[in-house]
């Protein structure tokens, strides 16, 4: 019988740890498959965050560095700069990215670094129990605003894509909703590009993943995507935000 | 061949980096140790090199240890408040076991301070300032000569034992011109470096990670960062000595007070004092059994630093109360004179106190 669907080459035979229906494992696989895709799993060098998906060295077939939380992007500097023909990707969560290592974030994307950055955006502090993120939305509960997120108190959530789009360094930013099958088809391609621009020796490139939280959010997979769709994508729309 | 110049103990730092052949340097503006990115901003490039000016030292400190992770001879450079932000890479890369190396020209404080002499980072350098069990291999230099030839060790040392080395210094170390030999009587070995994160390229992956979950996995770590610091403690402990032979009172002192103790030793042995001078070379591992000797032999100690009194406590520890350890310090930026530390020792003669006959050395006693 032929064979229609096996694992990526990019993954290890390690099974996934994310809670059921968490998209922290759809985007893995996607990036396991364009690294297979693009042939470049021997030659890619991923660093990985301090969040859920701190554990991502365990499931990547590709070489990996644990960055520290928020760090990331300036360690995939420091290896970028001196493996200028390596393929060099950071992963990162909202609280890593968007909070405790903005600043990584705008400097890497300001210099126009060769890097490709996949942002995780779940709203939320997965790893450490659903803590308010800088990308929650406001009204949303979690547990360090239990009534809802209230802007008087903890002001308002962080948009990463239109604030790097104000620079000049970066070649591609995007911001993708896999919720839906074309949502999937398109997340799959915008993480494509990002790997492909580097390749090709474009700058900076980051694709936003709105991603969920099944676990902290207290809902199920099917209405996290809902939640994603009706309210997320309201404050964080899908789009293009740089292209050249 | 050897070049002879007059050149700060910064600028030596710089030109000891291209000699062990350093690969890449990080860093982020502070006085009083500027002119190391400023001259490391052409010298990498020129010597087929990688400069990047971070946006901090937190991303000083990260870059440090992802041009690390990928095999490559990576450092820093940074003064107090600066190398306090690095601690968090520092305890990671320490973790990673990745070798790197890191400058400290230390500045007055706390807090902002000033852009004075300093050596109140002594604790945050060789108690760990970062977080966990970890310790850098620390180089302390009291000359721009020194700066120069401790690069390639310092570069050696974290290769071999895998670790970050630290060179600490204070402001006049960096700031003071000196002439310097820039020989090259180095020998860079090679270092095999199979854990490098540079692409599978056929082999199973490499990770480079700290975060060990299974309490006796992270023990394992803690035992093998343990037993390499046993070692380093053996073979790469590291002082110089003058006139220590028959001193009945040591000084004990790194950097620049140890040049200034120098001038007491001999003041005080030409009023018929049997003073000397052991001078710690390396910080971590400190030489702890040399100072143990010397007090098993009847020997005192005073500890002299530009500090409150910080490794006065690693005297005492070596001492382990077999000898009377006595203090003199100053603090905040202040430089003590010669006369200052005379006074002291000839106190501890039962020797009343003498003047200077420098008008500068007055003014600073006030
Ligand atoms: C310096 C530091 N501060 C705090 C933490 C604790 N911590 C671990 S994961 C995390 C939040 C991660 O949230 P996010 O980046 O949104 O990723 P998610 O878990 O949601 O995927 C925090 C605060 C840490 N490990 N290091
Ligand atoms: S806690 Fe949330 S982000 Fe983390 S694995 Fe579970 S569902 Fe995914």
């Amino acid at each position: 019988m032929q064979k229609v669907f096996e694992r990526p080459k990019g993954l290890t035979d390690n099974e996934f740890a994310y809670c059921p229906g968490c998209l922290h494992s759809v985007v893995h696989r996607m990036i396991a498959e364009v690294m297979e895709e693009l042939d470049i799993i021997q030659n890619t060098v991923c660093v990985c965050p301090v969040g859920c998906s701190v554990f991502m060295y365990e499931y990547m077939a590709c070489d990996v560095i644990e960055a520290a939380h928020g760090r990331a992007p300036a360690v995939a500097t420091g290896v970028k700069r001196v493996l200028p023909d390596r393929v060099v990707f950071a992963y990162q969560g909202d609280g890593d990215l968007a909070s405790i290592g903005t600043a990584e974030i705008i400097h890497a994307a300001a210099r126009g670094e060769q890097l490709s950055v996949i942002f995780i955006n779940n709203a939320t502090y997965g790893m450490t129990g659903g803590q308010m993120a800088p990308t929650t939305l406001i009204g949303q509960k979690s547990t360090t605003c239990k009534m809802g997120r209230d802007p008087q108190i903890s002001g308002y959530p962080i948009k990463i894509c239109e604030m790097l789009a104000t620079l000049d360094g970066p070649s591609y930013i995007e911001r993708v909703a896999p919720t839906s099958p074309a949502g999937l088809v398109k997340t799959k391609k915008a993480i494509k590009k990002a790997f492909q621009n580097q390749i090709d020796g474009k700058r900076f490139s980051m694709v936003e993943v709105l991603s969920n939280c099944p676990q902290q959010w207290h809902m199920n997979p099917i209405d996290t995507f809902k939640f994603i769709e009706d309210e997320v994508s309201k404050v964080f729309p899908p789009g293009v935000y740089v292209d050249r | 061949m050897t070049t002879r110049k007059l050149i700060k103990g910064n600028i030596a730092i710089c030109h000891g980096a291209v000699a062990a052949k350093c690969d890449a340097f990080f860093g982020y503006p502070i006085t009083p140790q500027n002119e190391i990115p400023e001259l490391m901003s052409d010298l990498m490039p020129a010597n087929g090199g990688i400069f990047l000016q971070a946006e901090s030292e937190i991303s000083a400190i990260s870059m440090v240890y992802g041009a690390a992770c990928a095999g490559k001879r990576a450092m820093t450079s940074s003064s107090s408040p600066g190398i306090s932000l690095k601690q968090e890479g520092i305890s990671y890369i320490a973790a990673c076991e990745l070798p790197c190396v890191i400058v400290n020209v230390q500045r007055g404080g706390p807090g902002l301070g000033n852009t004075l002499p300093s050596q109140a980072d002594y604790f945050q350098t060789v108690k760990g300032g970062g977080h966990g069990d970890y310790k850098m291999l620390t180089l302390a230099p009291w000359s721009a000569q020194e700066c120069y030839e401790f690069m390639p060790l310092a570069f050696d040392l974290a290769d071999r034992y895998q670790n970050p080395a630290m060179i600490l210094m204070d402001a006049i170390v960096g700031q003071m011109l000196e002439p310097v030999d820039l020989h090259n009587n180095f020998e860079i070995c090679d270092y095999s470096k199979s854990w490098a994160t540079i692409g599978a390229r056929g082999r199973a992956h490499n990770i480079i990670n700290s975060l060990w979950i299974d309490p006796e996995v992270m023990e394992n770590l803690n035992l093998r960062m343990q037993a390499k610091y046993a070692a380093a403690q053996l073979h790469e402990t590291r002082y110089a000595e003058y006139r220590t032979d028959d001193a009945e009172l040591i000084l004990v002192a790194y950097g620049s007070p140890a040049r200034i103790a120098k001038t007491v030793v001999d003041m005080a042995r030409d009023e018929g004092m049997a003073v000397g001078l052991l001078r710690p070379i390396t910080l971590f591992p400190f030489p702890s059994a040399r100072i143990a000797e010397y007090a098993k032999n009847g020997s005192r100690f005073m500890a002299l630093e530009m500090s409150a009194g910080q490794m006065v406590e690693d005297v005492r520890l070596a001492v382990n109360g077999m000898a009377d350890v006595a203090f003199y310090g100053r603090t905040g930026g202040v430089v003590p004179t010669p006369t200052d530390i005379l006074n002291v020792v000839r106190a501890s003669f039962s020797k009343p106190p003498v003047f200077s006959s420098y008008p500068s050395e007055r003014r600073s006693v006030k």
